[in-house]
Order: C-alpha cells, then sequence, then structure tokens
C-alpha cells in the first residue's frame, strides 16, 4: 500500500510555510524598493556594505562572538570533563548553574551586572567600557545552558574513565591526557555548542544595548529608526547568518552520528 | 598518577567555573533580588513591593506579560505541535522533516530587532502585504482594526519564534509514539479516535505541557522583539525594566529590582512545574 500525505496535513504544512516565508518575502521585496518612486533597485545593499559602521559593528560582534566561543569552552570543557571523571556527585550544582541563565533573563543580568560592577562594587574602568570586557562576561553566561548540554551530551557518548586510564597507563601527562584524548573526541560536541553560541551573540540586543554598547545589533536598530529600506536588507543579512550558524551546528551534528554509530560497534 | 597516594584535592578542578558562575551570574542575581527589599538607606523594606502592588502601570505589565506569554504559548503550541505531528506522520514526503527542523532551529534563535523589522516590513503600516491588501484588493487591514504595534501584533510576532521551538523541542515526544502502538490498538479494533484518547494524547501529554511551559517562560523573558515593536504601546515588564535602566528618572531605584524580582518568581514558579511535568515526560522517552 502507498501511503499519501493526508489533506489535513498538507493544509496545516502549507498554512505553517505561508506564515514562515511571508515575513522574508516581504521584507525581500521591501528592501529592493529603494529606487526612486519605489522602483526595485539593489541600492539598498549598496548603501548597507559601503557604510562604515556596518563594517566595524558586524566585526565587533564576530570578534566578541569567538571571544565568547573561546571562553566558555576553556571554562566548560575542563568542568564537564573533571565533574563526569571525578566529581559526579557535583553533577546536579552544575547542572543547575548552567540551567540558571533561563530563569535570569538577559533583561535582569543585565540590570545585575550593571549594579553590581558600577555600584556595589567599583569595577575598573576597563571591564564596564570595553565590550571585550563587560559584554563577553555576561555572554558566557548566556551561552552555559547551550554549550553545556551539548557536551555533556558528548562526554555521555564517550567512555572517558576508560580513555582517560588508558592514557595515564601509557604515561600522558594530564595536560596531553586533556588535549590529545579528551579534546579531539568531544570536537563535535564541543562545535555544536559554538555554532549556538555564535547565532546567540550575533543577535544579542538586551544587553548590548541597555549597557549602551554598539554591536551589529544595536546598529540594525539603529538604522531601523532611520533608514528603513537599509534596514530591511540589514534584517535580511542577519537572518544569512543565523541560517550560517544553524547550517555549521548539522553539519558538525551529521558528523557526531556517524562518529557515534562507529563507537557503537566497538 | 600511579603509585601516589590520591589527595582529596579533584574539587579544586571545579573552581574556575564557579568562581566564573558566582561572580558573573549569583553575584549579579543576588544584588537585584537582594536589592528589590532595599530601601535607599540600605535597610530592609517592603516598600518596593508594596509600590509595585500598588501602582496599576505595573499590575497591568505584568497582566499584559502574562497574558501574551500564555496566549503565545497554547497557541505556538499547538500550531508547533500540529506542524511537527504533520511532518512525522507516515505518509507525508520524507524530505520534508529535516526542512521543518532546521528551518525550526533557524526561526527560534531568530528573534529581536530584525524579526520586529521583518514584520514591519511586510503587515506595517506600509508594508508590503498591508500595501498589496489596500491596493490591490482593496482591503485596508489597519482601518479594520489590525495593528502590528498591538497586543494582537506583538503575539503574532512572537508565535515565529515559539512555533519553532515547539516543534523542535516536541519533535523527540512525537517520535516516541511507537508505530506498533497503533498497530497493536487498530489489531484490538481500536479506532484512530479511541487510539488518541487512550494511547497516543496521554503519552503525549506531559510532554506537550512541558514544552508549552518553556514557551511561557521563553515569551516571559523576551525583550529585544518587544522594544523594537512597541516602543511602550505595549505595556510589557521587561520593556518597563529597561526604560529604567535607559534613563528614564525614577523616583525609587530599587523599584527596577522589584519588578525584576517579580519577572524571576514568575519564571522560577514556571520552571519547577517544567521539571515536575518532565519527570513524568520522561518515562516515554527513550
Amino acid at each position: 500500500m502507498r501511503l499519501r500525505i493526508s489533506l489535513s496535513s498538507a493544509i496545516w504544512l502549507l498554512l505553517g510555510a505561508v506564515y514562515f516565508v511571508v515575513p522574508l518575502v516581504g521584507t525581500l521585496l521591501f528592501s529592493l524598493q529603494s529606487g526612486r518612486n519605489s522602483s526595485y533597485s539593489l541600492s539598498a545593499y549598496g548603501t548597507v556594505l559601503h557604510d562604515h559602521t556596518f563594517w566595524t559593528t558586524l566585526r565587533l560582534s564576530l570578534e566578541l562572538s569567538l571571544e565568547t566561543i573561546a571562553i566558555s569552552l576553556a571554562l566548560l570543557v575542563p568542568t564537564a570533563y573533571w565533574v563526569h571523571l571525578k566529581l559526579p556527585r557535583l553533577k546536579p550544582y552544575v547542572e543547575f548553574m548552567t540551567i540558571l541563565p533561563f530563569v535570569v533573563p538577559p533583561i535582569i543580568l543585565v540590570v545585575g551586572l550593571l549594579r553590581f560592577y558600577n555600584g556595589t562594587v567599583h569595577a575598573p574602568i576597563w571591564y564596564l567600557e570595553k565590550p571585550y570586557y563587560f559584554l563577553v562576561s555576561a555572554y558566557v553566561i548566556l551561552a552555559f545552558p547551550y554549550v553545556y548540554r551539548s557536551l555533556d551530551a558528548g562526554f555521555r557518548a564517550i567512555d572517558i574513565h576508560t580513555l582517560t586510564e588508558a592514557s595515564q597507563s601509557l604515561g600522558a601527562s594530564w595536560r596531553t591526557t586533556m588535549l590529545r584524548v579528551i579534546v579531539p573526541n568531544i570536537r563535535t560536541a564541543a562545535l555544536g555548542g559554538a555554532f549556538l553560541t555564535l547565532a546567540i551573540v550575533m543577535g544579542e540586543f538586551t544587553i548590548a544595548s541597555l549597557a549602551a554598547f554598539f554591536t551589529f545589533p544595536t546598529y540594525i536598530a539603529q538604522i531601523n529608526s532611520e533608514k528603513v529600506y537599509e534596514a530591511s536588507s540589514l534584517s535580511l543579512i542577519s537572518f544569512g547568518i543565523t541560517w550560517v550558524a544553524m547550517l555549521g551546528l548539522l553539519l558538525v551534528g551529521r558528523g557526531s552520528r556517524n562518529r557515534t554509530q562507529l563507537a557503537g560497534g566497538r | 598518577m600511579p603509585g601516589r597516594r590520591r589527595l582529596p584535592l579533584a574539587w579544586i578542578g571545579v573552581v574556575p567555573f564557579f568562581v566564573y558562575a558566582t561572580a558573573f551570574l549569583l553575584l549579579p542575581s543576588g544584588i537585584v533580588l537582594v536589592g528589590a527589599f532595599k530601601s535607599d538607606k540600605g535597610s530592609f523594606t517592603l516598600k518596593n513591593m508594596s509600590q509595585v502592588i500598588h501602582t496599576p502601570e505595573y499590575i497591568h505589565a505584568f497582566r499584559t506579560s502574562i497574558e501574551l506569554s500564555l496566549v503565545t504559548a497554547v497557541g505556538g503550541g499547538i500550531l508547533g505541535l500540529l506542524l511537527a505531528y504533520a511532518a512525522a506522520r507516515a505518509g507525508t514526503p520524507r524530505f520534508i522533516r529535516p526542512i521543518l527542523t532546521t528551518f525550526s532551529g533557524v526561526a527560534a534563535n531568530f528573534a529581536g530587532v530584525p524579526l520586529a523589522f521583518a514584520f514591519i516590513a511586510t503587515i506595517g503600516n506600509l508594508g508590503i502585504v498591508t500595501k498589496f491588501l489596500k491596493d490591490d484588493l482593496g482591503l485596508d487591514i489597519y482601518q479594520h482594526g489590525f495593528n502590528l504595534f498591538s497586543f494582537t501584533g506583538v503575539a503574532i510576532v512572537y508565535l515565529y519564534f515559539q512555533i519553532p521551538l515547539m516543534i523542535l523541542v516536541i519533535a523527540p515526544a512525537i517520535d516516541g509514539l511507537r508505530a506498533e502502538w497503533r498497530e497493536a490498538s487498530s489489531n484490538l479494533g481500536a479506532s484512530s479516535f479511541q487510539y488518541w484518547r487512550h494511547v497516543g494524547f496521554p503519552v503525549l501529554l506531559p510532554s506537550v505541557l512541558g514544552a508549552t511551559i518553556l514557551l511561557f517562560g521563553n515569551s516571559f523573558a523576551a525583550y529585544a522583539t518587544a522594544s523594537q515593536l512597541t516602543g511602550s504601546v505595549v505595556n510589557l515588564v521587561p520593556i518597563i525594566i529597561g526604560q529604567n535602566i535607559g534613563g528614564d528618572v525614577l523616583s525609587n531605584p530599587h523599584l527596577s529590582e522589584a519588578l525584576a524580582f517579580g519577572m524571576i518568581v514568575v519564571i522560577a514558579v514556571s520552571m519547577v512545574l517544567y521539571a515536575l511535568v518532565q519527570r513524568r515526560a520522561s518515562r516515554w522517552m527513550r
């Protein structure tokens, strides 16, 4: 018997497709209206690409993403490894701490950070004024749930006790074990968390705008209130960046499925 | 380290993590929670709380935030479930599922400023669809009571990230509905309705509830999208907190902390509910 798609499924999927595609197409058409008398033209994209601020903010946000990824991995890979290997009793506490950013959303985190480091404690001015310090310190917290969950799944999938013992009985130091044995084995999990973090930081608006930093999303917000056609082209560019991050995640994940299958035959 | 006695120093390995989390998460959120109960002079007081409770604007904001989150959680939950199920059903072409999942991954993360603008460009006053309906079909939706910068408008925009989140969260539970159960029940003479009434729905219910609570929290905490859409037209708690930081003169600086405290309470309650529901849901998951 050949199954055919049921009518109700087809209708729901079609309605869903309309709802999700129309705003994107609408934005695209809107961004193309920038010619004289709303004739079609690519000039909004030209204006954006020739805007110096576009490149500086895009670059800043990319740098913040990379820095956030580096710090959260440097912090969470050893922690997740150590907790799985030696301190399983601490697991619930680490897990709780990494879920906490869901309970304390960015809007509250930024209130707390400003209040604490600019009032209760007088943090050095470089911390408060430089996005590389202030924003990244907050973004690492935002990345906690995603990076830790991804790493946790990675560590569950491999036998770290055996790997660690094997490596050490061959005479490897902790450092060598970590860098040459553990890290390569959880590489896909780490990359998965990294791509999610990239998507988050490239779109983070709340903390950046309320702490008065000029990043890519706050730049888009500023353009929104000034130039409508450019704003819609920027919205599409931003959508494209999210796509790239998610496709990266997908490609990395595809690799990991094959690998787990290989490991399953052990 | 062979041959050497192990000292109980293993905990040192997790110190950096806990120090970081304390410095940039626990202390800042703690200061907000404590600040909600502090007077200007630093002594303990319930004045901030009572001011929140007795200011109609704030109560209204909490009510609007909760209503918006309920509407988009239930609406997004139902629509997301329908879409995820439609894509997973036998008979639906195989290629649809990965497209839906990948797109959901993108859309669930595509919130904030650009999302708000995509809707402004589409169904805003001068949006493409608004103009098309008006010029070509003679239907002026803004004359008929529609407004993107309103509760309904914000809810429609929020669904753009709520539905995909539901699809992502509920997909594993739908996969957990095994084909054997359906076959078994039809072999025993059950109708499709009876299958859903006695097998499918009860198995899915805890997961659906859990996912809906997650959507509630997701919407309740959102700031960026709403801030771009409404300014202060739709009165939401995160918007008020944002305005307070943004430099609007405040008679009481601890007021935004009291509002934040209220937010944390609402989210914490929903997270506890989520954990309780999740415990039941995990029974059927592999």
